[in-house]
């Protein structure tokens, strides 16, 4: 498990050992985690890793079993959720069916006491903020999903909150609209400045947004990382097979040697001999003269680029080209696979 | 789905002669223009329900039906949304006790509700008084009001109350702004139903009413078993009348449809 | 890193729901079970034309009840009845519940309301429309003698099979939303999956719907029996003073005879039964069609 250290000062929220456990099952095993202020923050795991009732712990809504929540040098755990001044954004967006747009954002203001004037100023900035000015009157039913979505976050964002939190905000909406509300996202989240912290499942959508990864697995930290680090230097199988597609391959060290299937590299440091699983990148296998010999199974035109599936004598070798000024094996074609040893990542095979 | 042939519309046809005959048949005699248990075949007359008005214990008892069931209505609504909440919204032990308790009077036989009720009352003072008669109609009608706050409640999206509280309302404020007015068509129908209930219950009542204060129902049902003859025919129709237009108002809040049966096949999720 | 000050870990339990469904709990325990613990109790006192009710417990009414033919003769009576209208209900509904579902809307919309609207109605009402159709002077009477098929009036009001229709009538649509709601639960596609394999009309109603279809026939049975066999209204109209049912003779205990202990152990009586004859035949009908209920 990586953990990233950072000043004292900087730190905003700190996690420390969040546990929650349910029956004898730990859905959430001792969860550490500190976040600078201003940072954007993803909770990234498949369904059941324990991600959601992590931010459910730190909304309220769920209490821990044990451990602590730490906001700016606060106890957070001890205010009651009503009162923690978190902006948050959920699934459902669960936005008020019986009111307007308007009055959804102005909800929370509404709680806070905030006068008539000064409410109505700051709802139609929020609604500026997300682009729907036009729509301040309009109900939930007669909206679309991304129009929804928008009116949760400007309902979240108006209360001025200390740090938001989003509970997979775009599972909901179609691949093109949800790419569209990525890019959004982080720019009002950058123009904001506000700490975030996002739920998803979503590999691409957690590295396309955030400043560090919280990968998490079965309610443990896999890895906690910036995008790039956790691509390139993934701290598990796991990790690795999660983020992006990779390939897991077997090799045997011996004599100072790793092999892969037939093919000789130089032993990783550290490992002297046996069983070891490499982990490589498709887009850092190419097609040479020389190297792991296979056939091309199938071959997948995905617009940009090529994805090859190659049997070799390691095993199902997928491979990722850039489509371009080469021309591409087709299927059944004898091809020999290179790649740099640098590029792989070694792990004792369990 | 095939469609039904010529014998099963026969059947159907023949069953709606036997459910609806009855009540058509009340409706006409109330229109006869003779003095005695007729058809209006000569022509109808509205004398039989002028007569109404110059029988004050059917008017009086009217009222007293129309009283009691808005205020036993009421109070089983007071009574109810605060127990629906907790069944629909929470989950705990003794849930399903407690829920199997709250229905448990429409497992016991009016008559002996009836019974129970005119004991007690009696031993307490309250025999015969309208008082009595609102507290046993709001035991008998909270099942039905139940039910349907129940179903509205457990309809609205839990992330929605979660919403409320992360913007700052608590407790109370989240009730009375967001739950609230989410719940109100299924609290309105649930009173309507309890009202209608209490306004046709007659076993029960029967037997903790006094002459004085008697209902609607427990009035006819006492003069018919002496004698039959149009003027009750007359108050029957109505009361189907009004019944006829609770059923539209009830349609309108609720649809009869899901009210009685339950959801329908084509009612997806919320 | 810092190590944040631990909260202490607290395992209250959320006393919320209790707190809301108090009130409801509370005026049940005040008026239901206190007036059928004290019915209970009444029942087992002894009650005299001299002496009014004896503070004494026994178990005197009951042995009354049990021993005594009048009273044998009523309890049968009003089983008969009950089993009566019970299969009547069956007959009549069951098949109008599939006619129903196999309605285009808007029909079926409508004549669901016409099935089931009735039951808005005053029992008395209704009841009534029955008195005016079956006297001997009524109009099915009226209509049997002109068409000619009898001579005489039938007797069917003060009679049971006048009680018998009756009851039906106001006791099937139970039988049709049983019935209806079980329908329901069928996927329509399953009945032309029969056709596409090449089963006639009659062998998908009795091989596929009608197997589907019996929990809710079952169930709405179980209905029909426990409010028919504790029907009053219906049968003191119909019937008259001398067709006694259980609750009729319960009534006319406590308000005639004045006979409280009586009445309150006949009462009892009632309520036992019915809750064990729903509740058992629920948990047979629970075991034997398990799926079913989910």
């Amino acid at each position: 498990m990586g953990t990233e250290r950072h000043p004292e000062t900087a730190m905003f929220l700190v996690l420390d050992r969040l546990t929650k456990h349910y029956g004898g099952t730990a859905a959430v095993d001792e969860i550490s985690l500190t976040v600078e202020k201003g940072e954007f923050v993803s909770l990234l795991g498949p369904s059941g890793c324990g991600k959601t009732t992590t931010l459910q712990m730190i909304a309220g809504f769920v209490e821990p079993s044990a451990g602590a929540v730490t906001l700016d040098g606060v106890d957070l755990l001890a205010v009651k959720p009503a009162k923690r001044g978190l902006g948050i954004v959920f699934q459902s967006y669960a936005l008020f069916p019986h009111m307007s747009a308007a009055e959804n954002v102005a909800f929370g203001l509404e709680m806070q006491g905030i006068a008539r004037a000064e409410r109505q100023r700051r709802v139609g900035e929020a609604l500026a903020l997300v682009g729907l000015a036009a729509l301040a009157d309009r109900y939930p039913r007669a909206m679309s999903g991304g129009q929804q979505q928008r009116v949760a976050l400007a309902r979240a964002l108006v209360i001025r909150p200390r740090m938001l939190l989003l509970d997979e905000p775009l599972s909901n909406l179609d691949a093109k609209l949800r790419e569209e509300m990525q890019v959004e996202l982080r720019q009002i989240q950058r123009n904001v400045g506000i700490t975030t912290i996002l739920v998803t499942h979503d590999q691409a959508e957690a590295m396309a947004l955030s400043d560090r990864i919280v990968i998490m697995n079965k309610g443990r930290v896999e890895q906690i990382a910036s995008p790039d680090r956790a691509y390139e230097q993934p701290a598990s199988g796991f990790v690795a097979s999660f983020l992006g597609k990779t390939n897991l391959l077997t090799g045997k060290v011996a004599d100072d040697r790793l092999s892969i299937g037939g093919r000789s590299f130089p032993a990783p440091i550290g490992y002297a001999s046996g069983d070891v699983t490499v982990t490589l990148r498709p887009e850092k296998i190419g097609f040479a003269a020389e190297g792991l010999a296979g056939t091309v199974r199938n071959r997948l035109f995905l617009g940009s680029q090529w994805l090859f599936q190659v049997e070799t004598a390691a095993g199902l070798v997928l491979v990722l080209r850039q489509n371009g000024s080469e021309a591409m094996p087709r299927e059944g074609e004898r091809v020999a696979l290179a790649w740099r040893a640098e590029d792989m990542r070694v792990t004792p095979t369990p | 789905m095939s469609r039904n042939g010529p014998i099963a519309l026969l059947f159907h046809a023949l069953f709606v002669i036997f459910v609806l005959g009855p009540i058509l048949i009340v409706c006409a005699v109330a229109f006869t223009p003779l003095g005695y248990l007729s058809l209006p075949t000569h022509g109808l007359s509205l004398r039989w329900f002028r007569a109404i008005g110059s029988n004050p214990e059917f008017v009086d008892a009217f009222w007293t039906s129309l009283w009691l069931g808005a205020l036993s209505a009421s109070l089983a609504i007071l009574f109810t949304v605060p127990a629906a909440l907790a069944v629909a919204r929470h989950r705990f032990p003794g849930r399903e006790a407690l829920v199997t308790f709250l229905q448990s009077p429409l497992m016991i036989p009016p008559a002996v509700l009836g019974i129970a009720f005119l004991r007690f009352f009696t031993e307490i003072g309250l025999g015969g008084t309208f008082l009595g008669l609102v507290l046993s109609h709001v035991i008998i009608v909270m099942p039905f009001s139940l039910r349907l706050v129940v179903a509205a409640s457990a309809g609205i999206d839990p992330q929605l109350e979660h919403a409320a509280i992360s913007l700052g309302a608590s407790g109370w404020r989240s009730f009375r702004r967001i739950i609230l007015p989410l719940i109100l068509p299924g609290v309105a129908s649930g009173w309507v139903l309890a009202f209608i209930t209490s306004f046709d219950e007659v076993t029960m009542t029967v037997f903790i009413a006094s002459p004085r204060t008697t209902t609607l129902p427990v009035r006819l049902f006492l003069y018919i078993q002496d004698n039959i003859d149009p003027l009750v025919a007359a108050v029957s129709a109505a009361l189907i009348g009004l019944t006829f237009i609770a059923m539209l108002l009830l349609d309108r809040l609720y649809g009869l449809e899901r009210l009685l049966v339950g959801r329908g096949r084509a009612e997806g999720n919320g | 890193m810092t190590i944040a000050a631990t909260s202490p870990r607290r395992s209250r339990r959320d006393a919320t729901p209790y707190l809301l469904s108090a009130p409801a709990l509370l005026l049940y325990g005040v008026l239901l079970l206190v007036p059928l613990i004290a019915t209970t109790l009444l029942s087992l006192h002894s009650f005299t034309l001299y002496k009014g009710i004896e503070d004494v417990y026994n178990l005197a009414n009951y042995r009354d009840v049990f021993s005594d033919i009048y009273f044998y003769e009523i309890f049968g009576r009003t089983f008969r009845i009950a089993l009566l209208v019970t299969l009547l209900s069956a007959l009549i509904g069951a098949p109008e519940a599939y006619i129903l579902n196999r309605m285009r809307p808007p029909w079926r919309g409508l004549f669901l309301l016409v099935a089931l609207g009735p039951l808005l109605i005053s029992v008395v009402s209704r009841t009534l429309g029955w008195a005016l159709l079956l006297g001997s002077t009524g109009i099915v009477n009226k209509a049997l003698m002109d068409l000619g098929l009898i001579g005489t009036p039938l007797q069917f009001m003060y009679s049971e099979t006048g009680v018998v229709i009756a009851l039906t009538h106001v006791l099937v649509p139970f039988m049709v939303i049983s019935v209806w709601a079980a329908l329901q639960r069928l996927d329509p596609q399953v009945e032309n999956a029969a056709i596409s394999l090449g089963a006639s009309p009659l062998t998908v109603l009795r091989r596929i719907v009608l197997p589907q279809a019996m929990p809710g026939i079952l169930s709405g049975g179980i209905i029909t029996f426990a409010l028919a066999a504790s029907a009053f209204a219906t049968p003191a109209i119909i019937g008259g003073r001398r067709l006694k049912v259980v609750a009729t003779l319960a009534y006319d205990e406590f308000l005639n005879t004045l006979n409280w202990p009586l009445g309150a152990a006949i009462a009892i009586l009632l309520l036992v039964a019915n809750i064990a004859i729903v509740v058992g035949c629920n948990r047979l009908l629970e075991k034997r069609y398990a799926e079913a209920f989910r």
